[in-house]
């Protein structure tokens, strides 16, 4: 590997770490976020002649925290938050400890705004850079900036602690975390996927220390289970292969099995959600699928968690395990309830059981609907396709 | 860190809780420093000055369903100690209670 793959990887693997680390020995944000970019420079032009170090992490955060050193001397800042800067890690081996969940907990403190949760998670957590993370949420540039900096400010003014919660505190703080850390997971679900890793890292995370946590479990497992089939999710093109048309064998059975093993009941919202991924994830081929089970799971989580996008699919589950008039009997209701208005697998899922029961026309009417609410370029040449199918 | 802590209430429901114990309950941590209630709005007066004038008004600053009651300030660690002492005050359970974190440490 060459020096510059070593500053690559030590970016990938390191980053949150070191950062995490500075925030807690300067407790200024900005500070360990500069910090942290010049002892990356600092790698790029040092790890080429002088040779990629033993511990990459730790000559990071030695780097940043004597950068750090540095600028407060230069500022004169008053000697508490110099000596405080100055602590030598508490391990001999000159580890300097794991510090990224006080960072996630901070970040995802009830008293910031949820925009700015997901915002400061996305720059900090995940590592995305500002411009990254306006794209994602369709805002300007300079509003994302302006929403990070406010989110920083208020960490720092309104006295936000950089801790894990006590234990009293911990459920709820938790349910906070597990929201942005999914959020996370779906924002590498839908392309990224060094994003996925990185929730289902903090995942792994958040189930070491909180082992008995059954919503931790629930959250990790569900991740682990749609992870597993992320290879087989699109072809060479680049196109989404449907779930029933997926190649199994290039499912991830290590992480199935993990993910497997995670699952602890069905009273809760993540817990169901798993124990469908796992129902799709242990059939051996998609004529195999427990239908019946998954329909009894979505109608256990509609009712923990009602909501349309729920109901949507248990009526593909019901159809699935009863027949398609079933399955749009239950459609048909939430059409007329103008819930899911605009949504485009309303129209298609109609379409799709329509066609199933040779209603033609009716269902190239509603795969015509569907076409015109898509919002990707696959999704639309699959509905096209099934338009030609039906008017055959 | 100090929080200047404001209860909010609707004044038009009576207050069914003795806020005393918490009170005490604080004191004797060392994290209530002082605090009162307020008279209600109807007593309040505001005080503006444009063009050299002074205006005064009878009323609050805003016209919300909840108005400042009271206000205790409190010294504590960090925020979540401050979140803490707020949701153990009885108006928490049916006002809304604001810590505002004084601008000089």
């Amino acid at each position: 590997m060459s020096a510059r793959d070593a500053v690559a990887a030590a970016f990938r693997e390191e980053r949150v770490k070191v950062l995490a680390t500075l925030i807690h020995l300067t407790g200024d944000w900005e500070l360990a976020e500069e910090c942290v970019q010049d002892a990356f420079e600092a790698a790029l032009a040092h790890w080429p002649d002088d040779g990629v170090p033993r511990r990459p992490g730790a000559w990071l955060t030695t780097t940043a925290r004597n950068r750090a050193l540095d600028r407060l001397r230069r500022s004169n800042v008053e000697a508490t938050k110099l000596r405080e800067a100055a602590k030598v890690p508490d391990a001999e081996d000159d580890e300097w400890g794991d510090d990224r969940l006080r960072l996630v907990f901070t970040c995802c403190h009830p008293a910031l705004p949820l925009d700015a949760r997901v915002a400061l998670t996305l720059r900090t957590v995940a590592g995305l850079t500002t411009e990254e993370i306006a794209r994602a949420f369709l805002t300007p540039t300079a509003t994302m900036a302006q929403r990070l900096f406010r989110a920083k400010a208020k960490i720092r003014e309104a006295g936000i602690p950089y801790r894990v919660p006590a234990p009293d505190l911990l459920p709820e703080r938790l349910t906070g975390v597990l929201g942005v850390v999914y959020l996370l997971f779906n924002e590498g679900y839908s392309g990224r996927r060094e994003l996925a890793e990185e929730a289902i890292r903090l995942g792994r995370l958040l189930e070491q220390l909180m082992p008995t946590e059954t919503e931790v479990r629930g959250l990790l497992g569900l991740m682990l289970l749609h992870h597993a089939r992320a290879d087989a999710r699109t072809n060479d093109a680049g196109d989404l292969v449907p779930l029933d048309e997926q190649d199994r064998a290039r499912w991830h059975r290590g992480l199935i099995d993990e993910g497997v093993r995670l699952l602890t009941g069905t009273t809760t919202p993540y817990q169901l959600q798993a124990a469908i991924a796992a129902c799709h994830a242990t059939a051996a081929t998609a004529q195999d699928t427990d239908w019946w089970r998954i329909s009894v799971l979505y109608e256990q989580l509609a009712s923990l968690t009602p909501s349309p996008f729920i109901e949507l699919n248990r009526a593909v589950a019901v159809a699935m395990a009863d027949g398609p008039e079933a399955g749009l009997t239950l459609v048909d209701a939430l059409d007329s309830s103008d819930t899911l208005d605009g949504y485009h697998l309303l129209p298609a899922v109609r379409a799709d059981l329509l066609r199933r029961l040779r209603r033609r026309t009716e269902a190239a009417a509603a795969y015509e609907q569907a076409l015109t609410q898509a919002p990707t370029e696959p999704e639309r040449r699959y509905l096209r396709r099934r338009i030609a199918e039906v008017r055959g | 860190m100090r929080y200047l802590m404001l209860v909010c209430v609707d004044e038009d429901v009576e207050p069914n809780a003795d806020p005393q114990p918490w009170i005490d309950q604080m004191e004797g941590r060392g994290v209530r420093r002082m605090g009162n209630r307020l008279r209600p709005v109807r007593d309040s007066t505001t005080v503006r000055v444009r063009a050299g004038e002074v205006l005064v008004a009878d009323g609050p600053f805003a016209e919300t369903k909840e108005q400042i009651g009271g206000f205790d300030i409190l010294e504590c660690a960090d925020l979540d100690e401050a979140i803490e002492i707020a949701s153990k005050h009885p108006a928490a359970a049916f006002g809304t209670l604001e810590l505002r974190p004084f601008w000089e440490r």
